[in-house]
């Protein structure tokens, strides 16, 4: 009469302990999934450094703030600071700034510092022109050519970090 | 229960369903449709049929190989077009970073650093790199693992080396 008994309380308990658990992993799963989507879909955090963007930006690094739907809006055009990730190593993401977005004519100095020599392209559909603002260390697209829209991230619209510098980014 | 508290209630089902679901299809695996017979013999392969009417397949598309960016000759891969960053295609990738590719005008190119040369299979009516030259690796969006529809073709798929017209 007694081992059913347990039986039944064994198996209630286990049920209860599975309910907990599978309720608690739903949990996990949408705060994860909220988490992806704001990161995606809306706004992320980013670290930047290095000299290419030097009155803008600087040097040792900054936190910027970028945002992730004008880009799959089409809302990103000239002037605006832009996160990219690299053409010529994917796993690395690059901050400039668009100069020609497509149709526009850019002319540019090839080899900036040294001559004068200066060469003009039309920016083909659907790609934009980036360049950094420091020209003499940038590898930008006067090396690159022309990057295509879907490589573009990002729109930077804020820094966090520096504290003393915190706000929307000079144009 | 109020009618307020029900509608809420399922709206909150709605949104969240729809936040997992989105999740997962960006980061670990998504269904696409292919159009087009540029893929021919591999997908959509009787586009031309008699009846007219013609169905388009259903793909699964992994994007586990994202985190790293390794790929191989003969990965057939979705990428964003080029030219129209709405639009996406899938081709075969035939060159890698370093590759020499013989084109049909009696040219050699290089497929540049963090670049990839891909090429429809029906080389017949198909838009790929011969036309717009090599892509970076950045616009490719998932590697496709299995046709899952229509279910006579349910399998995986070879990534047979495609050999260049």
């Amino acid at each position: 009469m007694r081992a059913p008994k347990l039986l039944q309380q064994y198996a209630l308990q286990w049920k209860s302990a599975a309910k907990d658990v599978l309720s608690h992993s739903v949990l996990f799963a949408q705060f994860i999934s909220l988490l992806h989507i704001t990161d995606t879909y809306i706004c992320s955090p980013t670290l930047v450094y290095g000299p290419s963007m030097l009155p803008t930006l600087n040097f040792t690094g900054d936190v910027l703030l970028v945002d992730k739907l004008s880009p799959l809006l089409g809302k990103v055009g000239n002037g605006d600071v832009v996160l990219v990730r690299s053409p010529e190593n994917p796993r690395k993401s690059i901050t400039k700034r668009i100069v020609g977005v497509e149709g526009d004519t850019v002319t540019f100095l090839v080899d900036s510092g040294r001559s004068v020599r200066s060469n003009s392209v039309v920016v083909p559909k659907g790609h934009v022109w980036i360049q950094g603002d420091n020209i003499y260390a940038s590898n930008d697209s006067r090396h690159f050519g022309p990057v295509p829209y879907g490589l573009v991230l990002g729109k930077v619209f804020c820094r966090v970090w520096p504290p003393e510098e915190f706000g929307p980014l000079r144009q | 229960m109020s009618p307020q508290r029900l509608l809420f209630d399922i709206a909150k089902k709605y949104f969240t369903t729809g936040i997992v679901c989105l999740t997962i299809s960006d980061r670990y695996a998504s269904f696409t449709a292919v159009r087009g017979s540029s893929m021919s013999p591999t997908f959509n392969p009787h586009t031309d049929s008699t009846t007219g009417i013609s169905f388009d397949d259903y793909v699964l598309v992994e994007k586990f190989c994202l985190l790293k960016y390794k790929f191989s000759r003969g990965d057939v891969v979705v990428f964003r077009s080029p030219s129209n960053y709405k639009e996406k295609n899938i081709k075969r990738i035939v060159g890698l970073p370093g590759d020499w590719i013989d084109l049909p005008s009696l040219d050699t190119v290089r497929v540049p650093e963090g670049h990839c040369w891909v090429v429809g299979d029906n080389s017949a009516c198909s838009l790929d790199s011969r036309s717009f030259g090599p892509i970076p690796l950045g616009l490719i969006c998932g590697r496709v693992t299995h046709t899952v529809w229509p279910p006579h073709r349910i399998g995986g798929l070879n990534s047979r080396t495609h050999a260049l017209p």
